[in-house]
């Protein structure tokens, strides 16, 4: 009884955040808003066991999301005096609300109606898993039994930075993404930058390793990791990379690459593409993993920096005063 | 009302929610914040389901959750995308208005 | 035995719940920015220390519980460089260099 009160609670702070996203004036205040949102819904995974995906929606949902937004609010503000003066009219709401309701009934009677017993491929999981060498399950489904997904899932992260870098102007085309950190080398901005990387780095690489049997995996490590990095380039201690960077290139490539040759490599060994042969589940497992990490920290941190937009050699220092 | 119908009713609200704001809201960027919160109930739905299939041993069922990890990690790069195509229409056009017709500078 | 231990971990969580309440009301009625970041920062991490002496026994093992302790100096670090640096922009928002 207990247990659900609180989960009554977290459910009633949820709705009122999501309606204070909505319904606020200010686009500042409805980020904030979504920031706290996101880590509310971490404790909502923790409560449905999923621990795994609570640490990715804390960390990629609520952090790096609400820290990308919170970016592109600042930048944002002059526009959004004009663009309230373009708000729809009564009618317009009114047919909204109607939708949104039809929507959430339809679910609602969806949910309600549920087959009974549940359908569920746990059973199968755990027939399968100890034959991957992984404890975790989440980390056997991500990498043996739904291997393609994970695959795909690496191509597609690729392509958006593909997509986001093509929205260079010409004139910055190639160059280095955000501007140019200017913090004082003396203050706590950089302190902080001194300090934590080390640890986060640390911390980083443990939630990869400790992702085979326990709660963890590469996509949290390498969000930690990628937020080490942004933290490096906004105290002013590096700059951001050159986009036509060639080693930057390749180390976004490998993690794809290596993945499809594991796979193609599957097929005379085991029969199929991405299968693994007997006894080699393991060691495929870790060469994906450890292929896919600088991967996905590249790609996290670009797609936070944004688009190009200084010109590639607009990193000369500055003269010291 | 077991934990995960609540959590299952809670998200088809949010995902009403965040579908009004995508419709009502006039800037793009309040536009993208609901589409998120939709987006978000989409997967706390999914997740209810995956605990209701929770079964030999084990507290959840893990291939939903797997695919809800990667379903968060592809959310925010489109987000990223969506925010960079924004901040270039605003460098380009000078205003974030999505209609046919911008306020005409020449 | 562990019945003590319940009640203490009980006794100091709603101590440190009591400072995140404090830490809030003090966010909502305090009047400038920088007498908020002082409730804040101060209630929180004290906050924070309860909660984890709280949960120390509940910990299995040593390495448990050390990594509670680092998550608490973790959250110490960055609480106290974030105030820093938010004062700091408040102040220049105020005109002040």
């Amino acid at each position: 009884m207990m247990t659900t009160l609180v989960s009554g609670v977290v459910v009633l702070l949820l709705l009122a955040l999501a309606l204070w996203t909505v319904v606020a004036r200010d686009a500042f205040l409805a980020v904030a808003g979504f920031i706290v949102y996101g880590l509310l819904l971490s404790l909502v995974w923790v409560r449905l066991y999923g621990i795994d995906v609570a640490l990715t929606e804390a960390a990629i949902g609520g952090g790096l999301s609400g820290a990308l937004l919170l970016g592109a609010v600042g930048k944002l503000r002059r526009t959004e005096a004009l663009s309230w003066a373009e708000r729809c009219g009564l009618g317009t709401r009114a047919l909204a609300a109607a939708l949104s309701v039809a929507v959430t009934l339809a679910l609602v009677l969806g949910v309600l109606f549920l087959p009974d017993p549940a359908p569920t491929l746990a059973p199968q999981v755990m027939r399968h898993l100890p034959a991957t060498g992984v404890g975790n399950p989440i980390t056997g489904v991500l990498l043996a039994f739904r291997a393609v997904d994970t695959l795909l899932e690496a191509i597609v992260l690729v392509i958006a930075l593909i997509g986001v870098w093509s929205l260079a102007p010409d004139r910055a085309w190639g160059g280095r993404p955000g501007p140019r950190y200017d913090a004082d080398p003396d203050g706590m901005l950089a302190y902080l930058a001194r300090l934590l990387p080390p640890i986060g780095i640390v911390i980083g690489i443990y939630l990869f390793w400790a992702g085979a049997d326990h709660p963890g995996g590469k996509f949290q490590a390498a969000t930690i990791l990628a937020a080490m990095w942004l933290l490096v380039q906004m105290a002013g201690l590096g700059d951001a990379p050159r986009t036509d960077n060639r080693a930057l290139r390749a180390g976004i490539a490998l993690g794809p690459l290596v993945f499809v040759a594991v796979g193609v490599l599957g097929l005379p060994s085991a029969g199929v593409f991405l299968g693994y042969p007997e006894g080699w589940a393991k060691p495929m497992i870790v060469v994906i993993e450890i292929a896919l990490l600088p991967t996905l920290t590249l790609v996290l941190a670009l797609l936070m920096s944004g688009a190009p937009a200084r010109s590639a050699d607009s990193s000369v220092p500055r003269a010291k005063p | 009302m077991s934990v995960e119908m609540l959590f299952a009713l809670c998200a088809c609200l949010l995902i009403g929610i965040g579908l009004y704001g995508l419709i009502v809201l006039p800037h793009p960027l309040r536009k993208l914040v609901a589409f998120n919160i939709m987006g978000s109930g989409v997967f706390v739905l999914f997740g209810a389901l995956a605990k209701r299939g929770a079964a030999a041993g084990m507290l959840a069922d893990p291939v939903p959750q797997a695919l809800l990890i990667t379903a968060i990690v592809v959310a925010f790069a489109a987000t990223a995308v969506a925010v960079a195509l924004l901040l270039r229409l605003i460098e380009a056009t000078g205003s974030a208005s999505l209609a046919d017709a911008p306020a005409s500078k020449d | 035995m562990t019945m003590w231990l319940d009640a203490f971990s009980i006794v100091a969580i709603v101590a440190g719940a009591f400072f995140f309440l404090a830490g809030t009301v003090g966010l909502l009625r305090f009047p400038d920015a920088y007498t908020r970041l002082h409730a804040l920062t101060k209630a929180d991490n004290l906050g924070l220390a309860l909660v984890v002496i709280g949960l120390l026994p509940q910990m299995d093992g040593l390495l448990a519980a050390a990594k509670l302790v680092l998550v608490w100096l973790l959250v110490l670090l960055s609480g106290a460089v974030v105030s820093q640096l938010i004062a700091r922009a408040a102040r220049r928002q105020d005109g002040n260099p």
